[in-house]
């Protein structure tokens, strides 16, 4: 059995890998791009060095300010205690359960839609935030509640956190850069080549057509590293939620009453609905046990939860 | 010269290892205590709420002045227990004082203009926050305990926790009340 020790080094190794793969398909990128529009390797050098010094500073921003652009996309606003006796138990079930799993108390953030979710983010237990929306709040009752901040406390003890917002940072870069090339290939490139200056260039033929599939491929590639790396961490952070809570009928009940909500939460985007508790995007829940799922089906994990306190797993529930 | 050197290194050797071990065994107990502050923070700030709970309960209409008078003087034992009892004697003092407020809680309950009243919920919220805090730090306690015993009582520490005044420390032991598994009435 791995210690959370062990799946937090992890986790910081995945996370260095997925700087260096981002910041080579980058260069890859860049460089192919130059040497298309250019057709010389030797002049395509300045745009192997802005690229690296791009995917540089997007590390930077990620790594500093990563985690206050994905609460700012998502519209989370910092927690008032004060302002009732919902936010008062949320801030509340935050403190304790921060205190059992011995981690510094996150940032709380109150996300103001009506759809039931919740996420963590942060690049390490120090630097951690909790964001849950405010039909969670409404909706659950004090167990419930401590179940999930119990799973999102574990992605924070786990070093889940700083993977995911690296790659909803990095990725989320990536994917849109990669676009914009796409879109010069066709349209910019295509003039330039039949301006016919430099005549029929193999060598720079040969680059347009790389660096569209390069253009093509890394999105996808990227897709593939997010999406399978989250479905066992959601698991996992399950059973060790419940391990802080010792209380798996209170994330089982809560789980149950995320399955139930229909509402699809408009500030999740693609880049970041790995973060979730729940997939926030609804029309993917129906192919969730499928190859492209960020989030394992509800009711499977809602079955390891009773496996975990004996009970009978409950019949294959049909989930939308 | 010659001949001085390999013992040199061996005594410079057995000197870190001294080092290291010395503080390990400093840094375990600095955390029994700070995990044993941390509890004192929290049982106090319970003692503080208290008063208001009651006061704020006091008023309605029928409510039975028994279960406030054994809160009151729970709260006092405890306070007291606190200040000069032994550590047996606070568990047991605070244990009571447990139990006396979930008997308050259970009669809350059964007044709906006090289920409605903002004031009391949260009171209660802070409280049943507050207790639930104290066993979660109860238990990091008992983790801080069991390694800084282990760095005691086994070697290289062994040899230096005598030496310097390392002695082990007692864990917090779940008062029997709470250790009795609750009936179970199946009629």
């Amino acid at each position: 059995m791995a210690t959370f020790y062990d799946l937090a080094a992890e986790n910081r190794r995945r996370s260095l890998l997925l700087v260096l793969i981002v910041v080579a398909i980058l260069v890859a990128l860049a460089t192919s791009a130059g040497i298309a529009l250019t057709g010389t390797v030797d002049s395509a050098l300045p745009f192997t060095g802005v690229s690296f010094l791009l995917g540089f500073l997007l590390t930077l921003g990620a790594w500093f300010g990563g985690d206050r652009a994905v609460l700012a996309a998502a519209g989370a606003k910092p927690l008032d205690p004060q302002a009732g006796l919902e936010e008062q138990q949320l801030d509340n079930i935050v403190t304790e359960l921060s205190l059992a799993a011995n981690l510094p108390k996150p940032k709380v953030y109150v996300i103001d839609d009506t759809a039931l979710n919740a996420f963590a983010t942060g690049r390490d237990p120090a630097h951690a935030s909790v964001a849950v929306t405010r039909g969670l709040m409404a909706k659950l009752d004090r167990e419930e509640m401590g179940g999930v901040i119990g799973h999102e406390l574990s992605h924070v003890r786990n070093f889940d956190i700083r993977y995911g917002l690296l790659v909803a940072a990095l990725v989320g870069s990536l994917a849109l850069l990669s676009d914009l090339i796409l879109r010069y290939a066709f349209w910019g490139g295509g003039r330039r080549r039949s301006d016919d200056r430099e005549g029929g260039n193999a060598l720079q033929a040969l680059f347009v057509v790389l660096a569209i599939v390069l253009a093509v491929l890394a999105p996808i590639a990227a897709r593939m590293v997010q999406l399978a790396v989250s479905r066992q961490r959601e698991y996992l952070a399950d059973a060790s939620g419940v391990e802080l809570t010792r209380n798996p009928e209170g994330l089982e009940r809560a789980l149950a009453k995320l399955a139930g909500d229909k509402e699809v939460l408009e500030v999740a985007t693609k880049a970041t609905a790995h973060l979730y508790m729940v997939n926030p995007v609804k029309r993917f829940e129906a192919r969730a046990a499928g190859f492209l799922a960020t989030h394992p089906p509800i009711s499977d994990r809602i079955n390891r939860l009773r496996a975990l306190r004996g009970a009978r797993p409950l019949a294959a529930a049909s989930e939308s | 010269m010659e001949t001085l050197l390999p013992i040199l290194i061996v005594v410079g050797i057995l000197a870190l290892v001294a080092i290291s071990a010395y503080n390990g065994l400093v840094t375990g107990r600095n955390r029994v205590d700070e995990a044993l502050g941390q509890i004192q923070v929290q049982l106090k700030r319970r003692y503080d709420l208290i008063p208001n709970l009651v006061e704020a309960v006091k008023g309605q209409q029928g409510f039975e002045k028994g279960v406030l008078e054994s809160v009151t003087r729970a709260r006092a034992a405890a306070v007291s227990a606190g200040e000069s009892g032994s550590a047996a004697d606070q568990a047991k003092a605070e244990n009571l004082l447990t139990g006396s407020l979930r008997t308050l809680f259970a009669n809350v309950e059964a007044y709906p203009t006090l289920r409605s009243n903002e004031n009391v919920m949260q009171l209660q919220e802070q409280l049943a926050s507050t207790e639930n805090q104290i066993g979660f730090s109860r238990q990091h306690y008992n983790a801080s305990v069991l390694s800084y015993n282990n760095s005691v009582q086994s070697f290289p520490g062994v040899i230096f926790a005598r030496a310097f005044g390392f002695a082990v420390r007692d864990f917090f032991d779940a008062p029997d009340a709470e250790e009795a598994a609750p009936q179970v009435k199946l009629s």
